[in-house]
């Protein structure tokens, strides 16, 4: 919890900093010019008690904090026009850019470069630090391209070798199968194919996503219809109760029926594929808050609390799953979801089990207002 | 009676290989085209009943094959596509195609579609009393009855409900069916098709949260049988 917090403030603070490393050019020139102003303003009336020479440190200090925040160009600037001011408003004789003693010459040349030398400083630090968050990155980006081919190139390969490896027990004359034995080689190769279009079907919904191309075309829907056409699809092919309680009275939503559709088949898949047979799913859908909102519980093992953020990752899958998946199926959901201005949350069940909660905020149309026509 | 002619035009040799098998084992003749230009033309040397056309050709686009087809040939066109691709289907449809699969496609399937066209090429059925499953319609007097009981409907379900009927085991597309019963006008108002098609599943289904009537072909229509 304490690392995500630090974490947390870690990327806020880099986003700020980022933020005002991105204002145009002249305003930042703007802001340092106005911050040396004002501090040397500050400075001039306090100069009889400080002295001039602490009002240096006084204008390098401001230099410094200016060199964290701004670029290099107009931090430099600053500089100058703060050296220029201690000169001119500070160095006695004041009001005048003559220097009286070789002492005070000294200081004003070591003031310069002290100032330009912290600019420069801060300017490497940052470069430093962006090559080390690129390199994470890059990391990152390898990691991950490693787990998709492991994934992968399992998830594809497994149903490939199952076809290829039925087909030639089917083909070879020497052995004698039974017909039973026949069906069964027959329908492991249908099974195959159906989870190798599965699986190319997620990923083309991945790259939908990944491409920016994504854009849901919001239409009239029956929610009653949109789930009960997934739960027609996937009751049939599996062994376990799926249940669909919908207030008879919701109204029509306007959204993206083919991506809700997506986000019901995956959720309701996922909750089939991982809980044991005989177990009960119940899909709810509702209005709330000019959202519809669509639930989906099962009563299986669900998911341990610190697991609940991650699921959603992509191809992250649970510890100790059985396999049979690319963890691609609840981040196209969040995807999916998200495009749509929604979000999705996953929680527990009571006793036990997953409970997902959709919300995706859309137009409403009550059935009543068309009832006379 | 003579067979049944299908003219395949797909540019994948192992969907015409597999087309070809599943297609003479169901007492079809196969006739196979691997372009859009070569089907064109062997659709015109020899207009077959029933034309299968892949929507994604190298040569043309499957649309405009369909569309010069559809010039002069008036019978079956089917079209072949992959899933994830509803506007291109609904594109077809409105464009004439007479039905649809997507890739991968079920064989079966695919023979009860190209059987139901068929029977719809030669049938140009004006009957008035209709009999499908527990339902009774006749569009001359405008009643229904299921399990023999009359159903009551008002103008509109009526009117949607003969549209179907005229067009049983046929994929109508959205606009298609506001257009032919709310008029020309009206072809973006899905959600008056939405309300009139649960409100008339209610009336006619079993169950209406899984019609066996109306059913929903997800992104591009409905589909009667």
């Amino acid at each position: 919890m304490s690392a995500t917090v630090a974490l947390n403030t870690g990327s806020t603070r880099r986003n700020v900093l980022s933020r005002i490393r991105s204002l145009p050019l002249f305003q930042q020139h703007a802001i340092c010019i106005t911050a040396v102003a004002v501090v040397a303003l500050g400075c001039f009336p306090a100069e009889g008690l400080i002295g001039y020479r602490v009002t240096a440190l006084v204008l390098l200090m401001a230099v410094s904090i200016l060199a964290m925040l701004f670029r290099i160009g107009p931090v430099m600037v600053a500089a100058a026009l703060s050296a220029l001011a201690w000169n001119f408003f500070f160095i006695p004789p004041t009001f005048t850019f003559h220097i009286g003693s070789t002492e005070d010459l000294l200081l004003f040349l070591m003031y310069f470069v002290v100032a330009s030398v912290n600019a420069v400083l801060s300017l490497k630090i940052r470069q430093v630090e962006r090559k080390a968050r690129d390199k994470e990155q890059k990391e990152r980006t390898i990691e991950l391209y490693n787990t998709l081919l492991n994934s992968l190139s399992h998830e594809l390969r497994t149903p490939i070798s199952t076809i290829v490896g039925a087909v030639d027990a089917l083909q070879d004359r020497e052995t004698r199968l039974t017909g039973e034995q026949r069906t069964d080689l027959l329908s492991a190769i249908d099974e195959a194919g159906m989870r190798l279009d599965r699986q190319v079907g997620n990923l083309l919904n991945m790259g939908r996503l990944e491409s920016g191309m994504l854009e849901p075309k919001a239409d009239w829907c029956d929610i009653h219809e949109l789930i009960g056409g997934v739960v027609s699809k996937l009751g049939s092919v599996s062994d376990h109760a799926i249940i669909l309680k919908a207030d008879p009275s919701l109204p029509l939503f306007k959204l993206d029926g083919g991506l809700l559709e997506q986000v019901v088949h995956n959720m309701v898949h996922n909750a089939v594929q991982y809980t044991p047979a005989g177990s009960e799913v119940v899909i709810g859908a509702s209005h709330a808050d000019g959202s519809c909102v669509i639930t989906i519980a099962d009563n299986g093992p669900g998911f341990p609390e610190e697991e609940r953020v991650r699921a959603f990752n992509k191809f992250h899958r649970l510890p100790n799953t059985r396999s049979g998946g690319t963890g691609l199926g609840l981040s196209i959901v969040k995807g999916f979801v998200g495009a749509q201005g929604g979000s999705v949350e996953l929680g527990a069940n009571q006793p036990h089990g997953a409970l997902f909660t959709v919300r995706i905020p859309a137009e409403t149309s009550f059935l009543s207002n068309l009832k006379h026509e | 009676m003579n067979k049944a002619e299908v003219l395949v035009i797909d540019d994948e040799a192992q969907i015409q290989k597999l087309l070809r098998i599943a297609l003479e084992s169901a007492d079809l003749n196969v006739r196979q085209a691997e372009s859009g230009r070569d089907g064109v033309l062997m659709a015109a040397n020899h207009p077959p009943d029933l034309i299968l056309l892949d929507i994604g050709l190298p040569d043309m686009s499957g649309q405009e094959v369909l569309k010069e087809l559809r010039g002069w040939y008036t019978k079956a066109i089917i079209i072949l596509s992959v899933q994830a691709s509803e506007a291109d289907i609904v594109t077809a449809l409105d464009n004439g195609a007479t039905d649809y699969i997507t890739k991968p496609f079920r064989t079966g399937e695919l023979l009860a579609r190209i059987r139901s066209a068929i029977r719809r090429n030669n049938v140009e059925q004006e009957r008035s009393i209709i009999v499908c499953g527990d339902l009774e319609i006749d569009l001359a007097a405008r009643t229904v009855k299921r399990d023999g009981a009359l159903v009551k409907l008002t103008a509109t379900e009526f009117n949607l409900l003969a549209l179907f009927v005229r067009n049983e085991g046929r994929v109508l597309t959205h606009r298609h069916l506001l257009r032919e019963v709310w008029g020309v006008g009206y072809q973006q108002e899905t959600q008056y098709l939405r309300v009139f098609v649960r409100s008339l599943r209610k009336k006619i289904e079993t169950d209406p949260e899984r019609p066996r009537h109306i059913t929903t072909e997800s992104g591009v229509g409905y589909r009667f049988s």
